[in-house]
């Protein structure tokens, strides 16, 4: 039985107890995927389970806390679950995680560099390769070369938490090392601060990289939007967006499980999963934690302890 | 009469470089995978062949600009008092706007019903709408999220364009449509079109055709209405949205705006500032009690005023071009067609 078939088996087993599933269906061309809510069996025949299933679906999961909800994750996903069970902004009891391994997502920007995404015809995953057809002729990508960035760093393949699991556990690779991160940090300063301004002039303040995450749980209450008192003010300059966002990745040091919805959910293509990276780094650094990775742990940033192992607060 | 004219490919920055002399030029420009106006650099490629991410709105309409400027200033004889003075800003600059889409630029007749009415007129806007000139690039082809034709429009609508710029073999082919139009098409780089003309409506047919069908919208107005009090149905088609703002600050029909006034000692400026429907924000009174408090509320309202209560107050004119941009980078693909299909077809449903 194929993984999909079997996802939707299980699904089918859970929906009576539950409100509403959360999975992908096709969106609006062969390339897109786009999330699926399934409340009844002619909606799970609607799923669809592959590298282009991209999007986070546990980004949902805190506007829902009072229903009985199912999600399907992949690896990153689930950690975004677990975080936010961490946190306790969700209730175990009213969650069931639908798991699966992952090999990698892909990047529709990197697609993108090859042919115009605006005119598929057809799009499919066969093995490791994936298929486009564009203008009548048919161009294939391995995997490895469309994944997203984020795809070739991660160790959690396989969906960390889950009540359901479907297919078999893949091998889980080494260890991430932020070298991507210690690769920006050694160019010059000017360099850097030059390469946030030009990405922030593009940005158009929508707020979609705050949306799509899964650990944004302001909501409502965002600093972004907040009135009273008026903490960013409403000029568009490259300040005031530099600004949100590094609020933004400050809020989600040693939270943030780099699903990279952030980046991706950016219309204007601003890199901003490294912002992230760069805090967890620090965090990791400094209490040799990483988010989302056990239900029992508490974040550092939620905790407190007189003496830290790795920080040296008297030595001076 | 205006005559079409011709620009061989190659010509094409050296006449933008003429144009931006007289006219402040903003053009497409590629910067981290996505495609934004930008003002003319004679250094920086021209990428003409697509659609921009972002629409040219804020050439006429910014995302942020102070309606004018403000001081307080004491009252030396009498230290308790302090008058305020007050200045306009009112923006004549010559702009130029070249590469934008027939969406594009038909996105600015949404904007000119509200802003240029009869018994308001909004000047900041009127005096950028007035000094800015479109120099639009008929579309060759349609995207997978084009629907231009739904809403009364097409490839090569020249509707708030002033010259209509076609892809033919070799060059661009340029008609102009206004007065001002047939002025920017005086350069010695531009040769006649000649045969060249009939190629580009050649273009221009094919595109449509490659459109298809567009559905009848006539009765959606009224049926939209009819499901204002379904929140079963909205909560339904709003299930997947996670209510960011990329939509609206991509539309090139949004044109709602927030004011505020923002100081910094003595001095301010009252801002105008895109607002965005999406937001809970958006409608939040004073009293604490928000009309539109989930996210279903709010994609209702932004379906509704598109297609319902903006037709009905402006003789039937949709406000929304069929840019597509509101599908194609949506962060979870809503798509607004969809919703409106539904929406027609449900009422129907329940008559049979």
């Amino acid at each position: 039985m194929s993984l999909l078939d079997e996802m939707k088996g299980r699904i089918k087993e859970r929906l009576p107890e539950l409100d509403v599933v959360i999975g992908w269906q096709r969106g609006f061309d062969p390339l897109h995927a786009t999330p699926l809510f399934m409340r009844g069996e002619e909606d799970v025949d609607r799923l669809v389970l592959d590298p282009l299933c991209v999007h986070n679906l546990a980004t949902y999961l805190t506007g829902l806390r009072d229903k009985k909800v199912g999600v399907v994750v992949k690896g990153c996903d689930s950690r975004s679950v677990i975080e936010l069970l961490q946190e306790k902004l969700l209730d175990r009891e009213n969650i069931t995680v639908f798991g699966f391994p992952c090999e990698g997502v892909v990047s529709l920007k990197k697609i993108a560099r090859e042919v115009d995404l605006d005119l598929v015809e057809d799009a499919r995953v066969e093995g490791d390769t994936v298929k486009v057809t564009v203008d009548g002729g048919e161009k294939s990508f391995p995997l490895a070369e469309v994944a997203a960035d984020k795809c070739g760093r991660c160790r959690y393949h396989n969906a960390l938490l889950s009540d359901e699991f479907v297919g078999e556990p893949v091998t889980e690779p080494e260890a991430d090392e932020y070298a991507d991160v210690a690769e920006f940090e050694s160019r010059p300063l000017e360099e850097r601060a030059g390469h946030w301004r030009e990405a922030m002039q593009r940005c158009i303040r929508c707020y979609a990289c705050r949306n799509a995450c899964p650990l944004c749980v302001c909501r409502d209450h965002c600093v972004a939007h907040c009135r009273d008192p008026h903490w960013i003010t409403e000029q568009d300059t490259v300040d005031e967006k530099w600004f949100f966002q590094v609020i933004h990745a400050m809020h989600l040091a040693g939270r943030c499980t780099e699903c990279g919805e952030c980046e991706r959910a950016c219309p204007v293509g601003i890199p901003l999963l490294l912002l992230k990276r760069k805090l967890n780094k620090e965090v990791e650094e400094l209490f040799d934690y990483r988010a989302g990775t056990k239900v029992e742990a508490t974040p550092p940033l939620m905790a407190f302890q007189v003496e830290e192992e790795n920080i040296n607060e008297r030595g001076w | 009469m205006m005559e079409a004219k011709f620009i061989p490919g190659d010509k094409v920055p050296a006449w933008l470089a003429e144009l931006a002399k007289e006219r402040r030029t903003a053009v497409p420009r590629r910067e981290g995978g996505a495609v934004v106006f930008r003002p003319f650099d004679p250094d920086q490629p021209v990428p003409l062949g697509r659609q921009a991410t972002t629409p040219p709105k804020g050439s006429v309409f910014p995302q942020c600009e102070p309606l004018m400027v403000f001081r307080y200033e004491k009252d030396p004889a009498s230290p308790d008092t302090s008058q305020v003075r007050v200045k306009e800003t009112i923006d004549e600059t010559p702009r130029l706007v070249v590469g934008g889409r027939p969406c594009d630029a038909r996105g600015f007749a949404t904007f000119d019903r509200v802003y240029d009415a009869e018994d308001v007129k909004d000047l900041n806007y009127l005096a950028r709408r007035e000094h800015t000139a479109f120099i639009t690039m008929a579309c060759p082809r349609p995207s997978s999220t084009c629907f231009c034709h739904w809403v009364g429009s097409g490839p090569a609508d020249t509707e708030c364009s002033d010259v209509l710029m076609t892809p033919v073999e070799g060059g661009y082919v340029l008609e102009p449509v206004t007065e001002t139009g047939g002025e920017l098409l005086q350069s010695s780089l531009l040769e006649d079109a000649g045969k060249r003309l009939d190629e580009a409506h050649a273009v221009h047919k094919r595109a449509a055709e490659g459109l298809g069908e567009a559905p009848d919208l006539s009765e959606t107005p009224g049926k939209l209405l009819e499901l204002f009090d379904d929140m079963g149905f909205w909560e339904e088609v709003s299930a997947k949205c996670i209510s960011c703002g990329a939509c609206t600050y991509l539309c090139p029909t949004c044109y709602c705006f927030n004011i505020t006034d923002e100081a910094c000692g003595a001095e301010g400026a009252r801002l105008r500032t895109w607002d965005n429907c999406m937001s809970y924000q958006f409608t939040m009174e004073a009293s604490g009690h928000n009309p539109r408090p989930t996210k279903a509320h709010r994609l209702k309202n932004r379906v509704g005023h598109k297609f319902s209560y903006y037709p009905t107050i402006h003789g039937g004119a949709i406000a929304c071009c069929g840019c597509g941009r509101c599908i194609k980078h949506c962060p979870v693909s809503v798509d607004i067609r969809e919703i409106v299909l539904k929406a027609t077809a449900a009422e129907s449903a329940e008559q049979e």
